[in-house]
């Protein structure tokens, strides 16, 4: 999978010169507010879309009974075919539906424990780099460099094969590999707000580094960092179903990767197998772009429809 | 020239820096190579302590580093356990060409219907074909480039019975070479399309997002002003500048790519490297998946090295600030 983290939205900020002002005012009024509404309209969808998720994986399932790993019906029945159920069986006769429904609660885990370490060493390394400039940079981003360059999903697969598949090395492998582009935001934010008024004034009175780093500056850097969090939990999505597809996964959590893969040597007249778990990893990763994109709006209207 | 030599330097300290990095997920891997031989018989703690001793297990780490590094920059990755101890190297080499083919394919079709869209998309920005841009690169991001395949797959072979289900020819062809190529292609078609599709969404956004800056320039403006067709101005002489985000961030996408193709060579049956990754992980091929993983590493220091030379070229401002302070 394609490293997700290298073009999002970051990148495209990193990439462009500064916006022109006058730029928006230019654009005809007639569209300005329907556009914004539209921008808003599609935040709006994805916040829904992901609490429908949520609710099917985490509060669903309480209403059926039996486990979902339980025979259901013939193998291989079509969705909606006589005896079937509403998604299909799959090659062990199980309960399509049933199984996907719950194949997000493992890898929402997985997900949000990576993007809260990514989102970890990338500020603290963005801040401190940033921060102190000089050869602390320089090393630092030497070090970030190199992180880049590792093709992400490759070294992830190697340490998870290496180490065995368990939830903290499926963590520990994604949230090695995401978090160059939030350090290298960061840091950015530090190297512009570090000599603003605000921060000299702190500095007058006595505040300490640390003080200044985290009590002062990086609250400013928030809005970033969390506009930047929604799309890393995407792409975690992303790394940890391409993980499970590949077998590296907890076999009994039948996430939606891992389904996915367990299906696809039947996908020839099983098409349902595939489609539905990978729907749900489509729908998920959809759900946080869309609010990571109103929220990169709403933090920076300047970018606005970009 | 004299950055350019810098870069060289840094692009090798960053391919040494693979190697020890390489080294270091073996070491601290729990149990070695001899762990997992002793593993299968009886072996005494004298059997154990002489294959230590014959594979240099027994010497200090840094000696066992510098051994590997030497073994390496000679081309030496290990033999693969999965494969009768066939040279890891030798591995890789049979099975490279597929997954370059791949590649490139994704990255051309990336590149070029991606830049094609995004630039039409910036001429109207306020279009429908504008705003399609913009969901089409929501969408092709959270599509999982496997699942994309599976759904390629099921819609293009199953239902359709367009196109051959994978692997990377019909072993059953005879024909001349022109019908060979021809049935290279159709089996190439949808595993570059699933590969490439993300880079396909995300260039055309990076691509409207970057010629929307550069139609409002003034040099754009006086290339309209002196009556030059809406093609010439688009494609001419914006587009130049246009694509520059996106040669910089070609280089680092490259990994992604490779990375990607494990996925997607799997789906398709394609005889590549990355299938050949996905065996070593099913065989715990401790040796192969390093070697992949040295050479993806390194073709990605390499892209980015090339990406940076390439940039020097067609933006000159870098070239004069890099004389002025190289």
């Amino acid at each position: 999978m394609a490293d997700p983290m290298v073009f999002t939205s970051s990148d495209e900020a990193a990439a462009m010169p500064e916006v022109d002002p006058g730029r928006v005012r230019e654009a005809p009024k007639k569209y300005q507010g329907l556009r914004m509404f539209m921008r808003n309209k599609a935040a709006v969808f994805g916040a829904i879309l992901l609490l429908a998720i949520l609710f099917v994986t985490f509060i669903l399932p309480f209403f059926f009974s039996g486990e979902r790993t339980e025979r259901v019906g013939s193998i291989h029945l079509a969705p909606g075919a006589e005896g079937s159920t509403t998604f299909g069986t799959d090659y062990l006769g199980r309960d399509v539906g049933r199984i996907v429904m719950q194949g997000g609660s493992a890898t929402l885990k997985v997900a949000g424990l990576a993007a809260l370490m990514i989102v970890g060493i990338g500020t603290t390394v963005g801040a401190l780099a940033g921060y102190y400039g000089g050869w602390v940079d320089n090393i630092l981003m030497r070090f970030t460099e190199f992180f880049q360059v590792l093709p992400g999903l490759l070294f992830a697969i190697v340490i998870v094969a290496l180490y065995g598949p368990s939830t903290t090395t499926i963590v520990l492998a994604i949230g090695l590999i995401a978090w160059p582009t939030i350090a290298r935001l960061v840091r950015a934010e530090f190297l512009r707000q570090k000599n603003l008024e605000y921060v000299k004034a702190a500095r007058a009175i006595g505040s300490s580094d640390a003080r200044i780093i985290f009590k002062t500056i990086m609250p400013n850097t928030l809005p970033v960092v969390i506009v930047q969090s929604t799309l890393v939990m995407g792409s975690a999505i992303l790394f940890e179903a391409g993980l499970a597809f590949l077998g590296l996964s907890n076999p009994k959590d039948l996430s939606w990767g891992f389904y996915i893969g367990a299906n696809r040597s039947y996908f020839l007249s099983n098409w349902w197998g595939v489609t539905f778990p990978g729907l749900m990893i489509f729908f998920t990763v959809l759900s946080l772009s869309l609010i990571g994109d109103g929220l990169q709006d709403a933090a920076n209207p300047k970018l606005r429809g970009r | 020239m004299k950055q350019i030599a810098a870069r060289i330097v840094q692009a090798f300290g960053l391919v040494l820096a693979v190697i020890i990095l390489n080294f270091l997920l073996v070491h601290l891997a729990p149990g070695d190579a001899v762990d997992a031989l002793a593993g299968q018989g009886e072996n005494s703690a004298e059997t154990t302590a002489q294959l230590r001793e014959q594979y240099g297990l027994d010497k200090p780490v840094t000696t066992q580093l510098a051994t590997y590094i030497g073994n390496v920059l000679q081309g030496d990755l290990g033999v693969s356990i999965a494969n009768n101890n066939q040279p890891v190297t030798e591995l890789i080499g049979e099975r490279i060409w597929p997954t370059i083919l791949l590649s490139i394919t994704a990255l051309a079709f990336a590149i070029i219907l991606g830049v094609f869209v995004g630039t039409l998309a910036a001429r109207k920005p306020e279009s429908g074909f504008s705003h399609g841009t913009t969901i089409f690169a929501l969408v092709g991001f959270a599509m999982p480039a496997f699942w994309t395949g599976y759904l390629l797959l099921i819609l293009f072979s199953v239902k359709l019975g367009w196109l051959p289900v994978g692997g990377m020819e019909d072993l059953r062809f005879k024909g001349g070479w022109f019908a060979k190529q021809w049935d290279l292609l159709q089996h190439l078609l949808m595993p570059a399309l699933a590969l490439g599709l993300i880079y396909i969404a995300a260039y055309s956004r990076l691509t409207r997002a970057s010629m929307l800056e550069v139609l409002e320039s003034d040099y754009v403006r006086t290339a309209r002003a002196k009556g030059l067709g809406e093609r010439s101005v688009l494609f001419k002489h914006a587009l130049r500048n246009g694509v520059i985000p996106i040669v910089t961030v070609m280089g680092l996408q490259f990994g992604a790519i490779l990375s990607g193709a494990i996925l997607v060579e799997t789906v398709f049956a394609w005889p590549g490297v990355g299938r050949l990754a996905f065996e070593a992980v099913v065989e715990r091929d401790t040796n192969v998946l390093l070697g992949v993983l040295f050479l993806i590493s390194t073709a990605v220091i390499l892209a980015n090295l090339l990406t940076d030379i390439v940039y020097r070229f067609i933006d000159p401002r870098i070239r004069v600030a890099g004389s002025n302070d190289g």
